[in-house]
């Protein structure tokens, strides 16, 4: 029979199954897939903190959730408009997030009766009434799997490890997509076993060949390719941006990267990525610990690399002593969190911006340092590259803060040439003659900056360390006088980079309104999204995303005051809602939500029409 | 090392910064820094390729009386920042100094972490047996019982023995010294910078106000002879009055003997071998408490001391072997990655 083939402007796709059924994988294929098709898309992966936990049960179900569109998306979507569950507990998990008249597709065999136990189910919710509302595709993907592999001598577990393969398979199909670009993932991911190269093609075409010849639905969709601006482009993840960003700035200055680190999640994917560019002299160092990991990147500091450590909110607790160090010996240094849930061990595998502050202000003593941010996953590689940039022209420590969201979350990026890349100047002190006058290491330039002295360079040795320093000299100093003096100019050094940092714009809106919406970090997406959409509804209402939190744009103070209400939507209990206040005594509104999930679309756009009630009243 | 020699003698003078030396007078500490000063110029390294990195303590002030290159870092983490740096630098002459609150407790971890990773640096371990900076609480070296600030009743801690933990963190070079013995601390010390990999060189340091005398039966001219055992590459473990008394391997258990009274000769004792890692183990274990009945002599001098593999070489190795294999590596291939496409 015919099919009718339906447009689709966006759709939003959640996958889920148990940790060990291979969603990533399928979600990530089928975003390549469309990325390369030419959709906008941004993901969302949510997965347990658990390798393998227990089969089959609530807490180990794994998703992955992405939006895809023939416009630009700037979101994993909010509500999803097909769940493909591969058992009973990702069904059960993730059906709140279906909007009604959606799409389930199942696999039935992961309703057993064993299944339907552990995730909490009396009877099968497939023969209940209550899904009249939704269109339900029910296909045993486990037997289906099993019957395309037959003959094929693999074991039960190879062939149920490939029925992802079917899923992915048939979503191609329901979407109009092309196999090819998987088919060439499964030949180079299998390149030493050709068997199973064979097997998942085989069930991968299955799938797909399924929907084509079954009957159990009529229309097959298609999502166009989106208007992007021009240009080339690719997808990407927030933390290989950010492992690419670093290879970028060390190319752009002439510097070898050092990259110190402890495995932590989930910033550990940025120390993978960086281990496979030897080739471009890049070091990794997986330190013993946190403290050695930030320690050993002062080391290579100071023998004149680009010096890069990473973490989480814990392991940067354990590295806020070195950070201190950092500060007073004035040596450029870059220091990435990836921030997930806290405190403490907190939601290792959730998201959360709750670490401001501590990049703000987790160190003993007056010890001020730059804070950047970035938006999205692609934007996580301009953000860290810009980080390197001012801590090499500014020697100082850095901050760069990410986030669990951005950082697995993917989306096409239209990535840059080398050439297009701004270049980093790196000025390090020359070399002495007898007569030149003694070198001063504290001695600082109009932009209150120090020289970068290398061992090994003539005439420079000098010794610095954790004590305060004397004016110039750098030699221990007790000083009160001098004390202050110091305290001052190190915090006048960071403030005097607002000096070479961009002013602040506005995402949306007009420059003067009612309401002005300020994010950082990863709320971007759903902020521009709700915005454009009150702005569409008539609502006088603008965007601003911080990417320089320290120091702010010079601009930000005159730009607040265009507005009659300002809201900040935070993932943590309000964090930059209080450094605005504090700045710029305002009555700025925080909007929290720390659930370790992001925002959704609807959630800004209440708190928007909120604040809008709230000045037309007043 | 893989400095470059130097054309210009330098002296020890040269080493010398304006700084004051800010150590309590009689303080082991200076006795160490002019050693150490009085050997650098025959090492043949240019000064400003020699770096001294320290942690937090009396002794970690030791950089800012050196002139070379020098960081004082914090609390036990001087071994991680000279990790970083000789990945950055391998060429570098990179010293760490050290005592014993710092590289043991405090900094515990990173000690025996640099030391299997035998990266090519010196470490210098000033032993007092006490923390002096923070004014005399007990420290992971003092013996058990110590009273102290900390300790009214005395420590209920058993002691770190140093060099054995360091041998059992695959140390390729440990050795002992004292500040007393100067002849003999420059000897080790030029044993110590001689060796390629981590040098770990215990020095055992008289603090004068919080814990004067611990080491003095091993300086002390009266006892000296009796408690310290110096070893002497391919010669037999000697000591006592007129070398009276010499130790012999017996079924694998060191014992001493006497030379004085027939019953055995210098063709009897063990010989010392500092390449053999299981005398290497026996000789740590000379760390008997001195005032027990039969007890060891204190070895000093270079137990142990052999070749194995440099991280920052390897790495660099692998960065290598990484441009051979794939060529250097091209921005604008890695920026685009393998699937792209183009929006017209």
């Amino acid at each position: 029979m015919t099919k009718v083939v339906e447009e689709k402007r966006e759709v939003t796709i959640v996958f889920a199954g148990d940790s060990g059924d291979g969603i990533q994988l399928t979600g990530t294929q089928f975003t390549n897939t469309s990325a390369l098709f030419g959709n906008d898309v941004s993901t969302f992966p949510n997965y347990p903190a658990e390798i393998r936990a227990p089969q089959g049960t609530l807490a180990g179900v794994s998703g992955f959730q992405l939006q895809f569109g023939s416009v630009e998306v700037f979101t994993p979507g909010d509500i999803c408009d097909v769940l493909v569950a591969m058992n009973a507990a990702a069904f059960k998990v993730n059906l709140p997030r279906l909007k009604k008249s959606g799409t389930i597709i199942v696999n039935t065999e992961g309703f057993n009766p064993k299944s339907l136990k552990l995730a909490g189910y009396e009877a099968s919710p497939l023969e209940d009434k209550s899904l009249e509302d939704y269109r339900t595709i029910q296909i045993d993907v486990t037997k289906m799997t099993q019957t395309a592999l037959v003959d094929m001598g693999l074991g039960k577990k190879e062939v149920d490890r490939s029925r992802n393969m079917f899923v992915l398979g048939f979503l191609y199909y329901m979407y109009s997509r092309d196999l090819s670009p998987t088919e060439q993932f499964i030949r180079e991911k299998f390149t030493k076993n050709p068997l199973l190269i064979e097997a998942n093609i085989k069930v991968l075409r299955a799938g797909y060949n399924f929907g084509d010849t079954s009957e159990t639905f009529t229309s097959r969709y298609n999502v166009k390719a989106a208007q992007l601006p021009k240009g080339t482009y690719r997808n990407i993840m927030g933390n290989q941006a950010a492992a690419l960003g670093l290879v970028a700035a060390s190319k752009k200055s002439g510097l070898n990267l050092f990259y110190g680190s402890y495995p932590i999640t989930p910033a550990s994917d940025i120390l993978h990525e960086l281990s496979k560019y030897k080739n471009f002299e890049v070091k990794t160092f997986q330190a013993e610990d946190e403290i050695a990991a930030i320690c050993s990147a002062i080391g290579s500091s100071f023998g004149g690399e680009l010096a890069v450590t990473a973490s989480s909110g814990p392991g940067i607790a354990l590295k806020g002593e070195a950070i201190g160090l950092a500060i007073m010996l004035e040596i450029p240094l870059v220091i990435i969190n990836v921030q997930r849930g806290g405190p403490s061990t907190g939601m290792p595998t959730k998201t959360e911006q709750a670490d401001l502050m501590q990049a703000m202000y987790g160190r003993n003593g007056e010890a001020p340092m730059p804070i950047i941010s970035a938006n999205s996953p692609s934007d996580c590689f301009d953000a860290v590259f810009e980080a390197c940039r001012i801590a090499i022209e500014h020697m100082t420590p850095v901050f760069f803060l990410s986030d669990g969201y951005m950082a697995n979350g993917s989306e096409p990026w239209k990535f840059p040439s080398t050439a297009s890349l701004p270049s980093i100047s790196v000025k390090q002190a020359k070399e002495r003659k007898e007569d030149d006058a003694t070198f001063l290491p504290y001695k600082r330039d109009e932009r209150l900056v120090r020289e970068w002295a290398l061992p090994g360079t003539k005439g420079l040795e000098h010794r610095i360390g954790g004590i305060e320093k004397e004016w110039d000299t750098g030699n221990i100093s007790y000083d009160p006088e001098n004390h202050q003096r110091m305290v001052k100019v190190r915090a006048a050094k960071v403030a005097k980079i607002a000096d070479s940092i961009p002013l602040q714009e506005l995402n949306n809106g007009t420059a003067t309104g009612d309401v002005l919406v300020i994010g950082w970090g990863s709320t971007y997406g759903v902020i521009k999204t709700a915005v454009s959409q009150c702005i569409t509804e008539g609502i006088s209402v603008s965007h601003a995303q911080i990417r320089y939190i320290e120091p702010f744009p010079r601009n930000l103070g005159e730009l607040i005051k265009g507005f009659k209400a300002v809201i900040i939507p935070e993932m943590n209990n309000g964090q930059l809602v209080k450094i605005i206040r504090d700045r710029y005594l305002i009555d700025a509104k925080g909007i929290n939500k720390i659930k370790g999930i992001p925002f959704s679309t609807d959630e800004i756009i209440t708190a928007i029409k909120e604040a809008e009630e709230t000045v037309k009243k007043a | 090392m893989a400095t470059e020699t130097i054309d210009i003698q330098l002296t020890a003078k040269d080493f010398v910064t304006d700084q004051e030396v800010r150590w309590c007078p009689g303080c082991g500490d200076y006795s160490i820094l002019k050693q150490v000063q009085s050997i650098l110029p025959d090492t043949g390294v240019k000064k400003e390729d020699i770096v001294f990195i320290s942690g937090i303590g009396c002794s970690s002030r030791f950089p800012y009386y050196m002139n070379t290159f020098g960081m004082h870092s914090i609390h036990g983490r001087a071994t991680a920042v000279a990790s970083g740096l000789k990945i950055a630098r391998p060429e570098l002459s990179v010293w760490v100094i050290t005592g014993d609150g710092d590289s043991l407790s405090i900094g515990g971890n990173h000690l025996i972490h640099t030391i299997r990773r035998n990266f090519n640096m010196n470490i210098l371990l000033f032993n007092n047996e006490i923390y002096g900076l923070t004014k005399g609480q007990y420290s992971p070296t003092s013996p058990e019982g110590k009273v102290t600030k900390s300790t009214p009743m005395g420590s209920l801690d058993h002691p770190f023995n140093p060099l054995a933990l360091c041998l059992g963190a695959d140390a390729t070079f440990i050795a002992r010294a004292m500040d007393r013995d100067v002849k003999h601390l420059r000897d080790v010390l030029t044993r110590a910078n001689d060796h390629v990999g981590t040098s770990l060189l215990e020095i055992y340091q008289n603090c004068n106000v919080f814990n004067d005398g611990a080491f003095e039966i091993y300086t002390d001219k009266g006892s000296k002879v009796e408690e310290a055992l110096f070893l002497e590459e391919g010669q037999p473990l000697i000591f006592g009055a007129d070398n009276n008394k010499g130790i012999i391997l017996n079924s694998g258990h060191p014992k001493v003997v006497r030379l004085d009274d027939g019953s055995y000769t210098a063709d009897d004792l063990w010989i010392h071998d500092s390449s053999d890692r299981y005398k290497a183990h026996l000789l740590t274990t000379f760390f008997d408490n001195p005032s027990l009945e039969g007890h060891l002599p204190r070895p000093f001098g270079v137990f142990y001391a052999t070749d194995r593999f440099r991280y920052e070489e390897a790495l660099k190795d692998q960065l290598d072997l990484a441009v051979d294999k794939k060529g250097k590596g091209d921005l604008d291939s890695l920026l685009s990655g393998k699937n792209t496409w183009t929006v017209a």
